[in-house]
């Protein structure tokens, strides 16, 4: 049983009179339940935001404006903001740069998303979504930001979609503070996401670009750059790309004694590999089993003592769900994957999931 | 082991155990279809029903604000009901057994969803998902024959308290959310066994109370209060609604279960169930309704009982979907479809109640088992 420590009346507001009448009158809903039918953006409702334009940037690449909510808090150049979109009915949660100057007009913000093979959310949003359509936020996040106090010299080294939180830093101003080298990989001059603005910026003199097409020039070496940019190690280097370009990069100013020069940006912190089996951890107990792909995570748990809350045990009563905080699971009855990253917690059912890779259930 | 017919006339005498296999395979197909295919057409569609449901609340709610002026208190009336009859039986019902759960949206989910009900839904889903859907139809096993208030099966051992069950149906109807509370709660059963003073049972009675609390303020307390002089009226037309609510759901979950045609089986016939004997349980076990679009819609589309307990899970907007390739299946294997309009199965519902209220004639008495056990393969 939850205790509550009695308020004092006098310190119950009216604003909390009010909304414990207006709660009294729309029981078992709440009033933002109604409230939420007309006015999806006011203040005091969930973070939300309506999408108000889609703009094409290269065959693959999209930007997104959006008005978000009277919640918003805004955000500061090089963090990222979590969105949560229905994609065929179901809501997916993924992570985007904000590529919008703070501030900006009527309080929008904009992102950039580049279509990634097979991504569900990255391809809905570049090639379906439409003004109008409804998206969920939570506030800006992420230490991918410049310091109060911006360095001299800064390189920022960049590949695909690792432009957008770069962009952000730029389009506020960062090379009129700084002497900037930005060294960035695309496969082919069309694929430079924003390529037209950052060679008007280039040819200004605002910074000196290094344009990498992988297509024709192969991969960037973390050791070209000895030659591309000579006082790279001089530099406040801020780096955003895929997982084996930072791992190249933080390897080698580590190597240097140079990590703390060196800020960087993963956008997928964890790979999930599905497979048969794996690890499951209960967040709560701090039990951990190994599961194999054919045994239900209820089973799982219960045969490592963990309390676990079931139903029918045949995955029609729905008594046995709970959050998968990361990791993935599969459904016995069609096979169907489930997939969670940090943050995510996606609901599933216990009795007719098993683990396809490690998972973390939280209990 | 499997599904036990005590009836002379055994209807799955003809079914090989294989075959029930293949009718299990032919409807895991059918889910497997629905599963691939569902989407955002889905989503909308629950959404819709959500967003009329509030529009409609709200401005039923607004107009009985008026409710001394008579076409107010009955446009509102209706409006109120119909709004309630939506929230219990297309949203609530559903959405607590985990249909749309595949939205990932935490405000339309199985664990977080409240119903304009006075049942917590916790204790709901688990006697209704956990028990009835697992149990259908088993006599000492599924509550919901007869809801422990009932005779509605010949095996059920005769009383003569029994005596009196049209009239508790009656009351039942009328005041069904409360029965409901009651009998999720097993409010008989446990003062019964003397149980009402155990630690888990008063936390669910009090969270019970809290709900009914809640809901006897919202309807009989603050609306009418909000509607000033209106008082009376407003309280009359929300007793009224709530009342054409009860009567409702209750008449349409009566048809499920209760209809002739349906069979009911032995505690013994579950022992070992495979899938496919579990579904042909749920085929036999339930009963359809006829009707329009709307009357789906309004029941819920429990009005696809069979569908629904094929396929518990599944968004209920389908249920009409694949009622032709359920039905095509029933009649390849020679199995009896059960359905009927609505007021013939309510009908034959009640006249169950009341023929059973009396204790079995002679000649209605039926067969020992034995031959059927023999046709899928058990003897």
């Amino acid at each position: 049983m939850t205790t509550t420590v009695p308020r004092s009346p006098a310190k119950v507001s009216f604003r909390d009179r009010l909304r414990r009448l207006a709660e009294t009158v729309t029981t078992p809903l709440l009033p933002e339940d109604y409230l939420d039918l007309v006015a999806p953006l006011r203040a005091g409702a969930a973070l939300r935001g309506r999408i108000v334009a889609v703009r094409p940037e290269t065959p693959d690449a999209a930007t997104v404006v959006i008005q978000p909510g009277r919640g918003w808090r805004g955000h500061v150049p090089g963090q990222y903001v979590r969105l949560g979109v229905d994609v065929d009915g179901v809501r997916q949660w993924r992570a985007y740069s904000v590529t919008s100057v703070p501030g900006g007009r009527d309080g929008r913000l904009a992102i950039t998303v580049k279509a990634i093979p097979d991504g569900k959310v990255s391809n809905h949003l570049v090639r379906r979504a439409r003004a109008g359509t409804i998206v969920q936020l939570d506030q800006a996040q992420g230490d991918f930001v410049l310091p109060e106090a911006t360095p001299e010299r800064v390189l920022l080294l960049t590949a695909g979609s690792g432009i957008t939180p770069v962009m952000a830093m730029l389009r506020a101003g960062l090379h009129t503070r700084a002497d900037v080298v930005l060294v960035h990989s695309a496969p082919t001059p069309d694929d430079v996401i924003f390529g037209a603005e950052l060679r008007a910026l280039a040819e200004r003199g605002a910074l000196r670009l290094v344009e990498r097409h992988t297509d024709t020039d192969g991969l960037l070496g973390v050791h070209e750059l000895d030659d591309l940019v000579p006082d790279h190690l001089d530099r406040e280097t801020w780096a955003c790309g895929p997982v084996g370009m930072l791992d190249a990069v933080e390897g080698y100013w580590a190597s240097r004694g140079l990590a703390d020069r060196l800020h960087t940006e993963r956008f997928r912190p964890t790979v999930i590999s599905p497979g048969e089996g794996g690890t499951v951890t209960f967040t709560g107990s701090a039990v951990t089993v190994e599961a194999d792909g054919a045994t239900p995570i209820l089973e799982a748990g219960e045969n490592a003592g963990v309390l676990m809350p079931s139903g029918c045990r045949m995955g029609i009563c729905f008594g046995c769900v709970l959050p998968l905080r990361q990791g993935a699971v599969r459904d016995l009855r069609n096979g169907d994957l489930t997939t969670a990253v940090p943050g995510d917690g996606v609901l599933i059912q216990t009795c007719v999931s098993a683990a396809a890779g490690t998972c973390d259930i939280e209990l | 082991m499997t599904v036990i017919q005590k009836k002379a006339v055994n209807p799955i005498a003809h079914l090989s155990a294989e075959d029930i296999e293949i009718i299990g395979k032919e409807l895991d197909a059918i889910r497997d279809r629905v599963i691939a295919d569902r989407g955002e057409r889905d989503a909308h569609y629950i959404r819709k029903v959500i967003k009329t449901h509030r529009t409609l609340e709200l401005s039923s709610r607004a107009v009985l604000l008026f409710s001394f002026f008579p076409p107010a208190w009955i446009v509102g009336t209706a409006g109120l009901a119909v709004a309630k009859i939506l929230d219990n039986m297309e949203i609530g019902h559903n959405v607590l057994h985990g249909q749309w759960d595949w939205m990932r949206d935490p405000k339309i989910h199985s664990t977080t969803w409240d119903w304009d009900h006075v049942s917590p839904p916790d204790q709901w889903q688990h006697s209704h998902n956990q028990l009835h859907h697992r149990y259908t139809n088993v006599v000492g096993k599924d509550n919901d024959l007869g809801y422990g208030i009932m005779r509605v099966d010949e095996d059920q051992p005769w009383h003569p308290v029994h005596l009196g069950q049209p009239l508790w149906n009656l009351i039942n109807a009328c005041f069904f959310q409360y029965g409901i509370a009651a009998y999720d709660l097993e409010l008989g059963h446990n003062l019964r066994e003397g149980r009402h003073k155990a630690p888990e049972f008063r936390a669910r009675a009090r969270a019970v109370g809290r709900k009914i609390r809640r809901q006897v303020l919202k309807d009989y307390i603050v609306h009418p209060l909000l509607s000033g002089p209106s008082f009376l009226s407003t309280l009359a037309a929300t007793f009224t609604a709530n009342l054409i609510r009860n009567v409702w759901s209750h008449s349409v979950i009566m048809c499920g279960h209760f209809p002739n045609g349906v069979e009911t089986f032995e505690k013994t016939s579950i022992e070992g169930e495979t899938r496919g004997e579990w579904y042909l349980r749920q085929m036999l076990g339930s009963a359809n309704i006829s009707g329009s679009k709307l009357m789906h819609i309004m029941t819920g589309n429990l009005s696809f009982q069979i569908e629904h307990h094929l396929f518990p899970d599944l968004p209920s907007n389908r249920y009409q979907e694949i009622a032709p390739q359920v039905r095509a299946l029933f009649d390849r294997y020679g199995l009896k479809y059960t359905t009927g309009p609505l007021p013939k199965q309510v009908a034959s519902a009640w006249w169950k109640v009341i023929r059973l209220s009396l204790p079995n004639r002679r000649t209605d008495r039926r067969q020992p088992v034995a031959p059927a056990l023999a046709s899928s393969g058990a003897a």
